[in-house]
């Protein structure tokens, strides 16, 4: 452990990464509201102004990999990608134990959900980067290609826009784990009930 | 997947690379699953529009692309009109200037067409049935001078209008249209009146039409101004090879 912050606590997530999530979650946000008034009739009453939506939507989208590919400069989230990837014998165990998950299966830094969601979110951001990018320059493709770009990035956006909601929802009901992403630092008796592994290991 | 480690804080070893890399399959496996899409999405695409419309038509209006059509508009929400107030003017170079209300165009003969819309982003709807009366109708019974050059389209939002040749509003297949799938038009979709102009990318159907003035020369349209074709074909304009539509 590096960085001790208060006695009792842990380091979760240093300013690199918490700025990384800040500014992912804006975009995704001006993402999703924006989409939702692109495609929705209802939502499109409600501002209207296509042209205004779809400039905030594209550059919106042009921008999100930037705060990825800023943070793959900082060790701390190099270390959380890894850590993301892998999937220990335990979060399978974790993943099949239902509602008693919390405690009963001591897991690393990030239970199996969470490492999901982020693989998720990443591939999704580059499928839809790719088909963005086909749609936002489609005089360049054949028409076929471009109706099949725009089938993926419609579809794939809204189980973004369910899986995000997901997320919000886990995020709602675990203060520890909003406070944790919001300073940095979370209690050890947090850390040893929903990560047990990775308490004992910061510890050790 | 970043391997920059020249810039750097101290932390714990971490003992986390183990076990199986399921977060780099899911992310292939969601980039080869896209690339899949991107090639097999038409088909995909017509197969489930067709399938939901058939089994929750109720879900069409919701699920992406599923109605087909995406709604642009180019004011700040959708124009209201009063149905007993609304009036589409014909005037310019004709013998009677008219102001049309609803039922007067309910009583000019009535032509109905099944054609497909196609939009110039991409996107195409097969077979959609239109109804309403022949643009040519409405210039025959304002006595158009068929020597006039073009027509202008002014839509009531305040914003958007369209153009053409004389000699194109004169083809059997454009309408100032009142209804779509056999329902009068509704709001998104340009209600009351609105113009289909079946053989050109969707842009020259402008929306919330209230007048149609006859003029000289052509004056280029809203989105012509931003740069498309004024000559609107689809298959032959804008740099598209979409299939025309006959």
């Amino acid at each position: 452990m590096s960085q001790s912050p208060e006695p009792g606590t842990l380091l979760r997530f240093t300013a690199a990464e918490r700025w990384t999530h800040r500014t992912l979650g804006i975009l995704m946000g001006v993402l999703l509201i924006t989409a939702a008034m692109l495609y929705l009739p209802g939502a499109s009453a409600v501002i209207g102004n296509r042209p205004l939506m779809r400039n905030a939507h594209v550059i919106s989208g042009f921008l999100l990999p930037i705060p990825i590919i800023v943070a793959c400069f900082f060790w701390a989230f190099r270390q959380d990608l890894r850590r993301l990837n892998r999937f220990s014998p335990n979060d399978w165990k974790w993943l099949r134990s239902g509602k008693n998950r919390g405690g009963n299966t001591p897991v690393g830094k990030f239970n199996a959900g969470q490492k999901l969601n982020s693989a998720f979110v990443l591939g999704s951001i580059i499928v839809l980067l790719v088909t963005g990018l086909v749609m936002y320059f489609n005089r360049f493709f054949p028409d076929d290609i471009r109706t099949g770009a725009t089938f993926v990035h419609d579809w794939l956006g809204l189980l973004v826009a369910i899986v995000t909601a997901g997320h919000i929802w886990m995020a709602y009901g675990d203060a520890t784990a909003r406070k944790g992403m919001r300073t940095g630092s979370v209690p050890v008796e947090w850390a040893e009930q929903e990560h047990g592994e990775w308490a004992n290991e910061v510890r050790s | 997947m970043c391997s920059y480690r020249w810039v750097t804080e101290q932390g714990p070893t971490p003992r986390v690379a183990q076990g199986a890399p399921v977060g780099r399959r899911i992310v292939l496996g969601m980039v080869g699953l896209g690339a899949l899409g991107i090639i097999f999405g038409r088909t995909a695409s017509q197969a489930v529009n067709s399938t939901v419309a058939t089994a929750a038509p109720g879900l069409s209006g919701v699920l992406p692309g599923t109605g087909g059509f995406r709604i642009y508009t180019v004011t700040n929400g959708y124009p209201d009109y009063n149905a007993e107030k609304y009036r589409l003017t014909v005037t310019g170079l004709v013998s009677t200037p008219l102001s049309l209300s609803l039922a007067d165009l309910g009583d000019l003969p009535q032509t109905g067409m099944t054609k497909d819309f196609q939009c110039v982003t991409g996107w195409r709807v097969d077979d959609v049935p239109w109804s309403g009366v022949l643009l040519s109708d409405v210039l025959t019974a304002a006595g158009a001078d068929p020597s006039a050059g073009a027509l202008r389209f002014i839509s009531f939002d305040g914003a958007y209008t369209e153009s053409l040749t004389m000699e194109q509003g004169l083809r059997p297949d454009i309408l100032v249209a009142t209804t779509m799938f056999g329902k009068p038009l509704t709001l998104e979709h340009g209600a009351p009146v609105r113009l289909y102009v079946a053989p050109m990318y969707g842009y020259k159907s402008l929306k919330w039409l209230s007048g149609i003035e006859v003029v000289t020369t052509v004056v280029p349209g809203y989105w012509e101004e931003r740069g498309y074709s004024v000559d609107a074909w689809v298959g032959s304009s804008n740099g598209m090879t979409d299939e025309p539509i006959a």
